[in-house]
């Protein structure tokens, strides 16, 4: 039996019997672009080649990494890209609506079955539609428009098996932190990571995108799940459209994988991972008593929905440490505004969090707002690289919402469940 | 000769491509290359030179432009004992040669920061100067090859739309 990497390719190559190592030309469903890789990128390229785009239907633009645009180069940039969404009359452009890997589940674009690219290396977030997609440069992704079509690798599977369900204040992120842990950021080999087991069926689609999102940080070309009810269920209340053979694609078989890592989520333990790598992660509580100043809930890993509603179980009727500043960036737009009617934002401005807009805000390190000289951040992103998110001496702890809310309010690294009793 | 930049510590793309000037043009851009890890690389580095990286060369970011700084300053191949998967296509698709080396070499002495050395593409060798022998590097599949030395997906492309539109 194929994995579901090989049966995506095979589908999106047109050939069947795949073997690991086969190099064959797919073609692509969709392409995502944003305002740093895309049209300022890749527009002098298809412009040199003298093409228009193969499919403006088959192509989302989204804004968020020069967002807000405050000042003359990256509201020239701006410019640029609406202009060229418009010449090319590309009719799913998303301007300030969310970070991209967010945007396009939540407006139906993804669905299982599809091959999908993405300028951006977080694109293996569609993973966990059951789509097989990944992360391109704008080089790359010029050819990909200008043709319809890309070369790949046919991967083997690391299948990340797990078993049992998660205690109370432990997430997706913590799962990933551990896993980050165990293989390190070199892991994926590039192949294709796919996560199985108990333990994912019964994470909501948004816990599911934070594992595939952060198969990036595992080194891994795609972060694949298999499709199940919950999620044909989400794309079709996002208005997408489910091809009626999605269960072809319902593939979790260990014996077809070529590599298989057992985790059991009953034992683990919020985690932390110390600056630069995400690798550098162990128990909450190993890093108790180190303080810090900036407490970071954004980006595509985490600032969703799901990710404000944790930070909000802490902080509700609770006050940030005065030590300490909670800025939040929600994911998108429509997050935002549902996690406004449910009273999660409230909850969030009473304990003393700042917003920031819905972008990649702090954690690209593109704009003004940055981490300064020694400031230490405690982050629910993906990436703490030396330097990313502003200063080179500032220092990025990563970790889930949870642990970011709680810290905030004891302004001191901690365990969510000493702050919330339990554990 | 040129000179060999050796790097013992990963090097991600933030480093080689800093986000805070993402948005200016590319020749600033390259002047903050690895500004955080080797403040003295962007001024001193010299057309022709070769850089030895540590595994997972280029994690990070899909910013083409990390791979795109290495080539405008000049770096002829970056050698790795492993590279991030699209650190490496981009630099393949920029035509900016990428080999990787087995990691038992990586411990040879005369392989240090500052070596006089000679790249041969075509042979997939490094050669040093002092030493007989040269050092193999893995060669690249003859498709990606054939990528680098059209130089680039660019230019592969145009030959391959010219085919297409003289009928060949």
């Amino acid at each position: 039996m194929d994995t579901l990497a090989k049966a995506l390719i095979s589908r999106a190559s047109g050939q069947s019997k795949l073997r690991v190592d086969d190099v064959v030309i797919c073609e692509v469903d969709l392409a995502m672009i944003h305002d740093s890789g895309g049209p300022r990128r890749v527009k002098p390229i298809l412009d040199r080649l003298q093409r228009q785009v193969w499919d403006k239907d088959k192509i989302v633009v989204v804004t968020d990494h020069y967002v807000p645009a405050d000042n003359a180069e990256t509201q020239a940039i701006q410019a640029l890209t609406k202009q060229w969404v418009q010449d090319q009359s590309i009719d799913k452009f998303y301007d300030e609506q969310g970070i991209c890997h967010v945007v396009l589940p939540e407006r139906g674009h993804l669905a299982p079955g599809l091959f999908c690219v993405g300028g951006d290396s977080h694109s293996p977030t569609g993973g966990a539609f059951g789509a097989y997609m990944f992360g391109i440069g704008a080089t790359e992704m010029a050819g990909v428009l200008a043709t319809g079509e890309i070369w790949i690798k046919v991967p083997e599977t690391i299948l990340m098996s797990w078993r049992n369900q998660l205690s109370a204040y432990v997430t997706a992120k913590d799962m990933m932190l551990a896993m980050c842990r165990k293989i390190g950021m070199g892991g994926g080999r590039y192949q294709a990571i796919q996560y199985a087991g108990q333990t994912i069926q019964a994470l909501s689609m948004q816990e599911r995108m934070t594992l595939s999102n952060m198969a990036a940080e595992l080194g891994a070309q795609a972060g694949l799940i298999a499709p199940d009810e919950a999620t044909v269920a989400f794309v079709q209340a996002a208005g997408g459209t489910v091809p009626a053979n999605w269960r072809d694609f319902q593939i979790e078989a260990a014996e077809s994988a070529e590599n298989v890592m057992q985790f059991d989520a009953a034992s683990l333990e919020p985690q932390i991972a110390a600056p630069h790598s995400p690798e550098n992660a162990d128990a909450a509580d190993a890093f108790r008593n180190i303080s810090f100043d900036v407490a970071y809930i954004g980006a595509c890993t985490g600032a969703k929905y799901v990710d404000l509603a944790a930070a909000a179980e802490v902080l509700k009727g609770r006050r940030i440490a005065k030590n300490v500043t909670l800025k939040v960036a929600p994911a998108s737009l429509r997050d935002q505004n549902r996690a406004a009617q449910d009273g999660i934002m409230q909850i969030l401005q009473d304990a003393g969090a700042e917003f920031l807009a819905n972008s990649c805000g702090i954690c690209a390190g593109y704009g003004e707002d940055r981490l300064a000289e020694n400031q230490v951040c405690l982050s629910s992103t993906a990436r703490n690289f030396k330097g990313r998110m502003g200063a080179p001496s500032s220092q990025v702890y990563l970790a889930s919402p949870y642990t970011v809310a709680a810290s905030a309010v004891t302004g001191r690294l901690s365990d969510p469940r000493q702050v919330m009793g339990g554990g | 000769m040129a000179r060999l930049w050796r790097f013992d510590t990963t090097i991600d793309t933030d480093v080689l491509a800093p986000g805070f000037y993402m948005k200016k043009p590319l020749e600033e851009l390259a002047r903050h290359c690895l500004e955080a890890v080797r403040p003295e690389f962007a001024a001193s580095v010299r057309p022709g030179d070769v850089m030895l990286a540590n595994a997972n060369m280029g994690v990070g970011s899909s910013r083409e432009q990390a791979a795109e700084v290495l080539k405008y300053l000049g770096i002829a191949a970056i050698i790795a004992p492993s590279f991030a998967g699209i650190f490496y296509r981009n630099a393949i698709n920029l035509g900016l040669p990428v080999l990787v080396i087995d990691a038992a070499l990586m411990g040879l002495p005369e392989l240090v920061d500052g070596a006089d050395v000679d790249f041969d593409f075509h042979a997939a060798t490094l050669s040093l100067e002092g030493r007989g022998a040269n050092i193999p590097l893995n060669p690249l599949p003859d498709f990606l090859k054939r990528l680098i030395l059209d130089g680039g997906l660019v230019p592969h492309l145009e030959k391959r739309f010219q085919r297409e539109e003289s009928g060949q």
